[in-house]
């Protein structure tokens, strides 16, 4: 344990821990821009010095380690007016439309001005001598230099979490900003949308691209029927947009006020999770069965979950040749979107024409993803808008609904049921646990051989899992797989996944199936989830999925009602030709810089 | 106050048998080595003066069996050109005080970071490196040297970013702790000197320290290469020993109008002529790692300072707040001075802002920008304004 002072105060600590960390001890405030707990550390904001008896300057106390005997000092004279000075010159960089920003009270640097800059500012106004530019050019977010701070915290989402470096530090002095490669738009760049750069930024330099003002035409328009999806993660986590401590489950109440939004129908994106897995988990073991048996090999594995569109996107780009490996179902939104305007319009008598489909989403590559040329199944855009889980709380507050005392409602029928397979599908590891609590019981008849159907090996935080299920007692239609051992990856956040790739590509991934997404956490840790986003909030957002899971009456996707029917109804069977007209898709090659 | 006036001195380019001298060095142990430089009391000369013997102890200390020893030869200091001749001329002494210094910190491996204009130097190092690895072979050292180009960027003689450069990143300064001599360049334990301080190393080994404790003063030991320029009738690159004042090195390089001089470059201080004669160059004065720059009184301080700014403008690396938005309203805010726009209290606020950059900027290079506008500003306040 190191020993030190900090303001007079004594503390221990580890070794290798930061005067900052060390200062939180003691309840200590140091201001921070650049620090966030997910990404290395940066110190180049200057915003967090402090002052080290005998040392010659201020120390960044984020960037440096204790030493026995530091004293410390948080809030001299020196610091104060440093301090001030930093917050100062950031602003006088930065363009302060604070009321129009759609950051506005969610802006790291504001709460700074409002402690140390109020008033009338010393330095002159910069903003007009860059030539800032903002970049429209992706469908999912939005990146303004006039907000930016340059603090990296996005070039070291980009190239830590994500393994993409889509975006890095181009130039240098007055001329530094934070670029793409050649200073392509980011529609043009190898991005996969997948918005981690967004939820880390502290200011309004990076948001999502908001379609709200676009769905309160479509609710207000009379000749539209506006039917709305919601993922299983936006339920954990809206809550913390609304007054929540992270981790409260809201389901309820999000239903009841989205019908008070004027939606017409609100539908849960998690039916259609279901029949993900129905169509998932019968491709998997239709490829199984060819490779295994017929010893087709054109048969591509591992075969890769496409669930989430930033994961698919770093596919196209990285490595295009295992297009082949993913699974070709849409992800769940996608699916939904598809049946919104053809099954549910014919249950309920309606002019597809006339549906606008609107999708709650904890992600902003949904928005690329509805965008997709080949989400057009239904002779429409399957999907009209994608809205964030923070969207949806704009539009709350907006209606002026007082979410906390709202009355808990449950979806409306037709595409609304569920299962508590589909519900984890918002947390790391769930989509495998949702297709072997199905896929295991079509093979042998039985539940899968975990307590409570808890498939404890697939989750957790882990960057990469792994997990053998051994298959023994298969019925008859299945019996070529008795006795097979199923091996199963599990990778969250870009970077995992590109290990589970490198291997791939090296011959040396042993798996059949291999489950990835694109964000930290799962969904639970998506670009459009409530902002600050850190591994505390995500284990609480995954603790309240997997508790809604337990809560549900059933547990498995081929056990919703819901699922039954549409193919009774309407689909026939998993992967029958009308499964892939609507329900499937294609990949394209894309370029890598 | 210890001076000792101007004299001229001839060590960095003066005509030694390199073997001689390697062969001596070979025959001596690390600690020997070490504690020839700690003796000498020898400071770096790339303007720091952090003390050699130490760097080259901490290194030596590390564990670490990969090490690194790097000459700093991105010398882009406006004003200095003093490595840029060390290398033409005596190339041999400067990979010889690497290989020196390697064996003192157990390091297998140099490199030289070259500044990128120099590049036309480098056909003539590679045949001059050529038998230096050579002889040092036949001498017994197991010593390597490998050259690396600098692209133009001033931030990249900052030894941090330096360090990046090398491994082909963006050249950033990065957070101390840790310092180079535990994990420097591939993070690796690295000594990293300036181009004189090696042959000045390798110097002080040839004569002895004792030799070399003899010139300059208690806190500046030894001589220094100067690169004189401005208004002077004799510009140009001059060894003199340590601890003279302004004025005997104005008497000696001025034109007989000198009005300043600025000392250490950009980063370093402007003195003005009612201080020449109190100000000795050397640590304990105004510190320089060569550049001496002469004014004479057609000279526009204001023009002066501009430029200073305007280059700092440009070669902030950007990542830090204090500097690279620092030197933008600094530059911008005497412009406004200047132009009557603002008032000239402004230029107070401006002070305190240099005072902030000066402890709040992650490196060197932020944290010296308030060194000349401030002694600028402080001494030639008039000229700003009016």
């Amino acid at each position: 344990m190191i020993n030190l002072l900090i303001n007079d105060q004594k503390v221990s600590v580890k070794e290798g821990t930061t005067v900052l960390a060390a200062a939180k001890d003691l309840k200590i405030n140091i201001p921070t821009l650049c620090n966030h707990d997910d990404l290395c550390v940066a110190g180049n904001c200057r915003v967090c010095v402090v002052e080290q008896k005998g040392a010659r300057t201020l120390i960044a106390s984020c960037a440096t380690p204790v030493t026995e005997g530091m004293e410390i000092h948080t809030n001299t004279l020196k610091v104060r007016n440093a301090r001030k000075h930093v917050v100062e010159l950031l602003l006088s960089e930065h363009r302060a439309d604070c009321t129009k920003c759609y950051k506005n009270q969610n802006c790291e640097l504001q709460s700074l001005a409002n402690e140390f800059a109020f008033g009338e500012h010393v330095f002159l106004d910069l903003v007009e001598d860059h030539n800032y530019t903002i970049d429209r050019s992706s469908p999912s977010f939005i990146k303004d230099d006039s907000k930016c701070i340059r603090c990296q915290r996005c070039v070291r989402t980009c190239s830590e979490l994500q393994y993409i470096s889509a975006i890095s530090v181009a130039n240098k002095g007055s001329h530094q900003k934070i670029s793409s490669f050649h200073n392509r738009p980011m529609s043009h760049v190898v991005c996969t949308n997948c918005g981690q750069c967004v939820n880390r930024c502290p200011t309004g330099a990076l948001v999502e691209k908001t379609y709200i003002d676009q769905v309160w035409d479509a609710i207000y328009d009379p000749d539209k029927h506006v039917v709305v999806q919601t993922a299983p993660a936006v339920r954990v986590a809206l809550g913390e947009d609304l007054g929540y401590d992270p981790g409260e489950r809201v389901t309820g109440k999000m239903v009841n006020a989205l019908r008070q939004l004027g939606f017409n129908s609100v539908l849960d994106t998690d039916f259609s999770a279901d029949l993900t897995i129905m169509e998932e988990g019968t491709e998997l073991l239709v490829r199984l069965k060819k490779a295994l048996v017929d010893g087709d090999k054109k048969i591509s594995l591992p075969m890769f979950t496409s669930c989430s569109p930033g994961w698919i996107k770093f596919m196209e780009h990285k490595y295009p040749e295992f297009l082949p490996n993913l699974s070709t179902c849409k992800s769940p939104q996608q699916m939904f979107g598809a049946l919104a305007k053809t099954y549910y319009a014919k249950k309920r008598n309606l002019d597809p024409s006339k549906i606008v489909s609107v999708s709650i989403m904890p992600c902003v590559a949904k928005k690329f993803e509805a965008d997709r040329p080949e989400m057009r199944a239904s002779g429409y855009k399957d999907v009209d808008y994608v809205l964030t889980t923070r969207e949806l709380a704009v539009m709350i507050k907006q209606a002026g609904i007082d979410f906390r005392n709202l009355e808990d409602s449950n979806y409306d029928s037709i595409m609304g049921d569920s299962t508590g397979a589909a519900v984890i599908f918002g947390a790391t590891g769930g989509v495998m646990e949702a297709a072997l609590r199905t896929a295991y019981e079509i093979v042998t008849g039985r539940e899968v051989p975990f307590g409570n159907l808890e498939i404890t090996p697939v989750r957790g935080m882990e960057g990469v899992k792994e997990a053998t299920i051994k298959i023994e007692g298969c019925v008859d239609a299945w019996k070529f797989l008795e006795g097979a051992e199923l091996k199963v990856a599990i990778a969250h956040g870009l970077i995992n996944a590109n290990k589970i790739m490198k291997l791939t590509r090296e011959g040396k991934a042993p798996y059949h199936f291999v489950e990835i997404m694109a964000c930290p956490g799962g969904c639970i840790g998506g670009g459009g989830q409530p902002i600050p986003t850190n591994i505390k909030i995500r284990e609480k957002r995954m603790k309240a999925i997997y508790a809604e899971d337990v809560h549900m009456v059933r547990r498995k996707s081929h056990e919703n009602p819901d699922v039954i029917a549409i193919y009774n109804d309407f689909l026939e069977k998993p992967n029958s030709h009308k499964s892939h007209e609507l329900l499937h898709t294609h990949y394209v090659e894309r370029d890598n810089y | 106050m210890e001076n000792k006036g101007l004299t001229k001195v001839d060590i960095i380019f003066e005509k030694i048998d390199p073997k001689e001298v390697l062969i001596k060095a070979y025959k001596m142990t690390s600690a020997e080595i070490i504690q020839n430089m700690l003796d000498s009391g020898l400071k770096g000369r790339g303007g720091a003066g952090f003390p050699t013997g130490l760097k080259w102890k901490y290194t030596a200390a590390e564990k670490e069996p990969e090490k690194y020893i790097i000459c700093n030869a991105d010398e882009g200091e406006p004003g200095t050109f003093k490595d840029r001749e060390i290398l033409d001329r005596v190339s041999t002494k400067v990979h010889g005080g690497m290989a020196i210094a390697g064996k003192a910190i157990g390091a297998k491996k140099g490199i030289v970071y070259l500044r990128g204009e120099y590049r036309y130097l480098l056909p003539k190092l590679m045949i001059e490196l050529a038998s230096f690895h050579k002889m040092i072979k036949e001498i017994g050292f197991d010593f390597s040297i490998e050259y690396k180009m600098g692209s133009g960027a001033y931030i990249c003689g900052e030894e941090s970013a330096l360090f990046e450069s090398i491994e082909g990143k963006r050249g950033e300064p990065r957070n101390k702790p840790p310092y180079p001599t535990v994990s420097g360049v591939y993070n690796k334990p690295t000594s990293i000197n300036n181009v004189e301080t090696l042959v000045t190393a390798m110097m002080i080994i040839n004569h002895g320290a004792k030799n070399f404790t003899q010139y300059g003063t208690k806190d500046s030991r030894g001589s220094k290469v100067f690169s004189v320029s401005g208004d002077t009738p004799t510009p140009g690159i001059f060894e003199l020993e340590l601890g003279m004042t302004v004025q005997q090195f104005v008497t000696e390089f001025g034109d007989g109008d000198t009005k300043a001089v600025q000392v250490g470059g950009a980063s370093g201080f402007c003195v003005p002529r009612k201080k020449f004669a109190e100000t000795i160059i050397g640590f304990e004065g105004v510190p320089t790692g060569g550049s001496m720059k002469l004014f004479n009184s057609s000279r526009s301080m204001y023009n002066v300072l501009h430029n200073y700014l305007d280059f700092f403008n440009e070669e902030s690396c950007g990542q830090c707040t204090p500097c690279r938005v620092g030197c933008q309203q600094l530059l911008k805010g005497v412009e406004k001075v200047k132009k009557g726009e603002a008032k000239s209290t402004y230029l107070n606020e401006l002070i305190k802002l240099a005072d902030s950059m000066k402890i709040a900027a992650k490196c060197g290079l932020g944290q010296s920008v308030g060194n000349a506008f401030k002694s600028i500003v402080g001494n030639f306040r008039e000229e700003i304004i009016y």
